[in-house]
């Protein structure tokens, strides 16, 4: 991965973490390719581990996360070792260990989502959340509404959805953090 | 859930961000300094003769090795705290050690054979396989509730770095009551007592550290 990808990534988590919130979505869409990439490669073909549960996964950990990143420091680095991280922790659940060489992180390309019908580790977690949080979550994520209109949908404040949903995501990711 | 679902939920959460590292951790070294300080002087507080044990060079060094031990333990465990960070390398550790060995063989050349044992023992091995860990019990709650904002990597490693940082803390405080000023002293027990620190830092870590 070249220094010049990294520095334009970094710049734009910056601008985000900075309040700039608009191009956050692409950065989260071109941060999931990478990851994708790496991890279709680190898992292999027939792998009992679910790549995009992975990505999932790392996706949200790198959202929630991102304070954690120093803005002066170079992000790829940052972001492979949260996939790497991600990786090792859902064979962990699994019960198995596997050990990974960081180079084979290094340069990858990014991937499209593959279509699969098969539930993911997200739904169960999602499934598990409170109800208040659930319907929030589920309105803004599935059903793709704004926090305004899942505000006047669910007869909420916009303060309460944004709590639900950054609770709710929160708690999404801890269960993931969980053994299970 | 499509991935293209999560990224709309996360991209509606985006305004809201932790807290940044830095001021994460020195609200926790405030807390861990400010409890472990507290227990001290509840329980056993400094010596009777502090300030004229302060005149002699080792009851100081207690200090220089406890001080040095915090440091570099804490810049351990913040770089630990951060996916892929450049961290120290693991001889920066050894510093503390290294320094208490130093102090030992000196202290072996200069006191008289004899005289080892008795320096060894000394009168307090009970009180400080007692009080360092029980000094050490909130810094090493408050800095394990601080990695759990950080992102670490490896959970149960940088547990136990937190726990090296509360005995580091909680050493310098028991060696202000400690009469035992002895480098042969201090190398046997305080390293005993840490290292339960430790173990439970690395424990609490590998539950409560993980994300």
């Amino acid at each position: 991965m070249t220094p010049q990808k990294d520095k334009e990534l970094a710049a734009r988590m910056r601008a985000a973490i900075a309040g700039d919130t608009t191009g956050y979505d692409q950065l989260l869409r071109d941060i999931a390719g990478l990851v994708r990439g790496l991890v279709a490669r680190k898992l292999g073909p027939g792998s009992a581990v679910d790549a995009e549960d992975i990505v999932q996964e790392t996706l949200l950990a790198v959202h929630l996360k991102r304070h954690t990143w120093r803005p002066e420091a170079p992000i790829l680095p940052w972001i492979y070792a949260i996939a790497r991280y991600k990786v090792i922790d859902a064979f962990r659940r699994r019960g198995q260990r596997i050990s990974l060489d960081i180079d084979a992180f290094a340069d990858v390309l990014a991937a499209e989502e593959s279509e699969t019908a098969s539930e993911r580790d997200i739904e169960r977690a999602l499934a598990s959340l409170s109800e208040g949080q659930r319907r929030v979550v589920a309105a803004i994520s599935v059903e793709g509404r704004s926090i305004s209109e899942t505000a006047n949908a669910l007869g909420m404040k916009e303060t309460a959805v944004r709590v639900a949903l950054h609770r709710g995501l929160a708690a999404i990711a801890a269960k993931f953090g969980k053994t299970s | 859930m499509k991935t293209e679902d999560l990224i709309a939920a996360l991209a509606a959460d985006a305004p809201r961000t932790g807290p940044r590292l830095d001021t994460v951790w020195a609200v926790a070294l405030a807390c861990a300094g400010v409890l472990a300080t507290a227990v001290f002087f509840g329980t056993i507080g400094p010596r009777a003769d502090f300030w004229s044990a302060a005149q002699t060079v080792r009851f100081d060094f207690k200090f220089v090795l406890t001080g040095v031990l915090a440091v570099t333990s804490f810049l351990m465990l913040r770089a630990l705290a951060v996916p892929g960070a450049n961290r120290p390398h693991w001889s920066v550790l050894a510093l503390a050690p290294a320094l208490g060995i130093g102090a030992v063989l000196l202290e072996l050349f200069v006191l008289p054979a004899g005289a080892w044992q008795m320096a060894q023992t000394g009168k307090n091995a009970l009180v400080c396989l007692t009080y360092i860990p029980l000094i050490g019990l909130a810094p090493v709650g408050a800095l394990i509730l601080a990695l759990r904002r950080g992102a670490p990597t490896r959970p149960a490693l940088a547990g136990g770095i937190a726990g090296l940082l509360a005995g580091g803390i909680a050493a310098t405080l028991y060696a202000a009551h400690c009469t035992d000023d002895s480098p042969l002293f201090v190398m046997t027990w305080y390293p005993i007592a840490i290292a339960m620190l430790v173990a439970l830092g690395a424990i609490l870590g590998r539950i409560f550290a993980r994300w």
